[in-house]
């Protein structure tokens, strides 16, 4: 049994950490320029805030298996297939970004405010106001984001199996519901609680050291 | 030093500022007072540009604070210390790292930064709280370290705004006399926002008193609660309580006055009864000043008044 579960855990820890990892980097982008163009924002700009509020939106309404579908021609353009653990990255990781975008834009605006008018009072850049004060601020909600896309990954991983993703979730299927092997079953969903409750101790463990 | 020349500014079609005009000197300690949405902040940001006014001028050693580029205004602020009512420190950087902030960002040198905040910590008497966290700290000690970092670029200008509204009485006099000190020692022109008189009477040598915007009073401080007139007294909400048979008369004592035992010297010399119904003395800046108010017979006016007036004495029937 463990020739099966190792590398589909091994799947799963792939596919979920390169796609947080993309998620966080597209995700952080988006975010500061929201914060920027925000309403009474260092650079506020209605019209790039609502087009990206949109697109955010609608992203994060479709449901992840009809996303990876409609991403099909996405994933083989940039990864040459459209099957596979590898292709199963470009969904997630599309379907994550949105989220992490959304988590860094309210951990950035949890910011004081004061904190932000001091820094302009001493002539910061708009630059140097994101990056060397609200950044430095909010770096423990940022790593509880992080945390919390992590976990939210591996979730919609189980259901990369649906693209030939491969990882724990498709062993769960295949073998636990299909075959009827009740104990493959068991044992993917008890490493899959491992897991997650490893990264969220890991995250917890972060917060509580930057949080000061 | 700072000069505002029939300043106005809007918020969309509320008149915040309306027609606002004075000149604050170097060197001195200048309060704008006035209770909460007078505009007395956005008076005061407008001084360093965090806001813009709409028409009008507002001249910094000679420069026009709305002609700045973004780039010329941030080199401008280097000159522009600013304090705020809830110390605005960063939570996850220690004392000596927010004292540092300001001069990383322009760029010094670590030899530089570390002698310049050295130097700041020992005046705001805080030396042995240089690696301890904001969240470790009194609010007065918070303050303490907002007012280091705002004078680590060396500027002419300490911006003031509500830096003591959060703090209690004795904190807020201790800080207070450090704003003096630094006032007399770095030669730091200050002004001040503020809702307490307290505050005012304590530390400023002149006050702008506003309301809706309006400039309700200007004048130095001593004089300004020494012969308040209506409005300044609706403003202090204070009235006399005072009889209404007889005749009322309101006695100043200027600086100079007070202990002169006026009051019953003039019993004596006049020989005469009367009821001191009303009364109040204040220190300011450190002088003592204050009215009384008396309660005579009709028939003793005269006499009175012109006892009154042989010696000098400010006074008002009331």
């Amino acid at each position: 049994m463990l020739d099966i579960l190792l590398p589909a855990l091994g799947q799963t820890v792939y596919m979920s950490l390169i796609s947080t990892t993309l998620a966080v980097i597209i995700g952080f982008a988006l975010a500061i320029v929201l914060i920027l163009t925000s309403k009474d924002g260092l650079r506020e700009n209605q019209t790039i805030y609502s087009m990206l509020d949109v697109v955010i939106n609608t992203l994060r309404s479709f449901p992840f298996i009809i996303l990876m579908i409609v991403l099909f021609p996405l994933t083989k353009f940039l990864i040459g297939k459209s099957i596979g653990t590898t292709a199963a990255i470009i969904p997630l990781t599309i379907g994550a970004a949105p989220f992490v975008a959304r988590l860094i834009e309210s951990a950035l605006k949890e910011v004081d405010k004061g904190v932000v008018e001091a820094a302009k009072s001493f002539g910061a850049s708009d630059f140097q106001i994101i990056f060397k004060v609200m950044c430095v601020e909010a770096l423990p909600s940022i790593i509880s984001a992080i945390t919390l896309t992590l976990i939210t990954v591996i979730g919609f991983s189980a259901m990369a199996g649906a693209v030939g993703g491969g990882g724990l979730g498709d062993i769960a299927i295949k073998y636990g519901y299909y075959r009827f092997q009740t104990d493959t079953m068991m044992y993917t969903v008890i490493i899959l609680i491992a897991l997650v409750q490893i990264v969220q101790s890991l995250g917890d463990y972060l917060y509580k050291i930057t949080k000061k | 030093m700072i000069n505002i020349q029939k300043l106005n500014k809007f918020y969309n079609t509320t008149k915040v500022l309306d027609n606002v005009s004075i000149d604050i000197q170097k060197g001195e300690i200048f309060a704008i007072v006035g209770h909460s949405g007078a505009g007395k902040s956005t008076l005061m940001r407008c001084i360093n540009g965090l806001e813009d006014y709409s028409d009008g001028s507002l001249k910094v050693n000679g420069k026009e604070i709305n002609e700045l580029s973004k780039e010329n205004l941030r080199e401008f602020r280097k000159n522009i210390g600013m304090i705020f009512q809830h110390f605005s420190l960063i939570q996850r950087k220690t004392v000596f790292e927010n004292i540092a902030l300001p001069m990383q960002l322009w760029g010094y040198s670590k030899k530089e930064i570390s002698k310049k905040v050295n130097e700041l910590l020992s005046l705001v008497g805080l030396d042995t709280k240089l690696n301890a966290f904001p969240n470790e700290l009194s609010g007065g000690q918070k303050q303490r370290v907002a007012i280091a970092r705002a004078l680590t670029l060396d500027p002419d200008i300490l911006l003031s705004d509500e830096a003591t509204s959060a703090l209690d009485p004795n904190t807020t006099t201790a800080i207070l006399n450090l704003l003096k000190t630094i006032n007399e020692k770095l030669n730091i022109t200050i002004v001040l926002v503020t809702h307490e008189m307290e505050v005012v009477k304590q530390v400023a040598q002149r006050a702008l008193l506003l309301e809706h915007g309006n400039i309700i009073g200007f004048d130095d401080t001593e004089e300004l609660f020494l012969k308040p007139d209506e409005k300044m007294k609706e403003f202090l909400g204070e009235t006399e309580v005072v009889p209404n048979v007889g005749i009322n008369i309101k006695i100043y004592f200027p600086k100079d006055n007070v202990f002169q035992s006026f009051i019953t010297k003039m019993a004596r010399e006049l020989d005469m009864d009367f009821d001191i119904v009303w009364g109040k003395l204040e220190e300011i800046n450190t002088h003592i000043v204050g009215n009384m108010v008396i309660n005579i017979k009709n028939e003793h006016k005269e006499k009175v008044l012109h006892y009154i007036k042989q010696h000098n004495i400010i006074w008002e029937v009331i």
